[in-house]
């Protein structure tokens, strides 16, 4: 369940990636499709955090160590909403550019998550 | 990496200059990435040295000390770009330029005496663990930096 989650949320994430960085290209700000873009990959970050919690109360042990898992749990939920409050601030292409960077950041967390979980399975 | 909550210390502004005055919108256009990019940078070196500097300090204490070391110029940076101005402007070129001698110094260390870095810095390979971002990150900063005293 985790990680069909972790790599649905990995794939997504790319995609906001790449959706965000056209808007950066052809020069035009975050809009209302892109935040709710924003808002999916976000909403799948905070199940996916409150999964592993859940999980981690269950007795589960994550291969690389609780505290990190915590960690890059809380930082896959907190990166698209931070950079999408950022963009809201910023109504020019960085805006765009910005979300789009994080949402690689997010990408990046998401196979580092897969490791550190240690595919126990489920 | 939030937005603003480095801004409104009354207690560390300069007395008598209102403060928005002396902003040069450093953390704006460009500079609100390179803030999301240094923003990431500081919790990602900061919370991997803080967690390795307790958990297991003997493995490694010279990677961790250095991994602490880069995560306090990224920090330092971050909110130079947050709050603005030519004070900020300047400490933060500085520090830009101490953050690239640092990836290069650290990366050419790392690789002619692996054995000193039984474990990964932020900077170690010049940053090839961080798809080599450290390495580019300071150069775009400098740029920058460098852009926004004329406009």
């Amino acid at each position: 369940m985790i990680d069909a989650l972790t790599v649905a949320l990995g794939a997504t994430a790319l995609l906001l990636a790449a959706w965000c960085g056209f808007a950066a290209y052809r020069d035009q700000p975050t809009k209302d499709w892109h935040f709710i873009g924003m808002a999916l990959v976000a909403l799948l970050a905070v199940v996916q955090l409150v999964i592993g919690v859940v999980r981690l109360v269950g007795g589960a042990d994550p291969e690389q160590g609780v505290a990190i898992f915590v960690a890059y749990l809380i930082g896959s939920a907190l990166a698209v909403p931070i950079a999408g409050f950022m963009s809201l601030a910023e109504r020019t292409r960085w805006g765009s550019a910005t979300v789009s960077a994080a949402a690689v950041v997010l990408a990046v967390l998401e196979v580092r998550l897969y490791d550190i979980w240690g595919g126990v399975g489920g | 990496m939030a937005g603003d909550p480095a801004a409104g210390k009354p207690g560390s502004a300069v007395a008598g200059k209102p403060e928005s005055a002396a902003r040069t919108g450093l953390g704006q256009g460009p500079g609100r990435l390179l803030v999301m990019v240094y923003g990431v940078f500081t919790v990602a070196a900061a919370s991997r040295s803080i967690y390795q500097l307790i958990a297991q300090y003997h493995e490694a204490p010279l990677a961790y000390i250095l991994s602490a070391v880069s995560a306090a110029v990224y920090a330092f940076i971050t909110v130079s770009l947050v709050r603005g101005g030519e004070g900020a402007r300047k400490a933060a070129f500085v520090c830009c330029a101490a953050e690239l001698v640092g990836v290069l110094t650290v990366g050419t260390w790392t690789l002619a005496d692996p054995s000193a870095f039984p474990d990964q810095t932020v900077w170690s390979d010049y940053g090839m663990g961080y798809l080599f971002i450290p390495i580019f990150l300071p150069v775009t900063g400098l740029m920058w930096l460098r852009k926004a005293r004329r406009g």
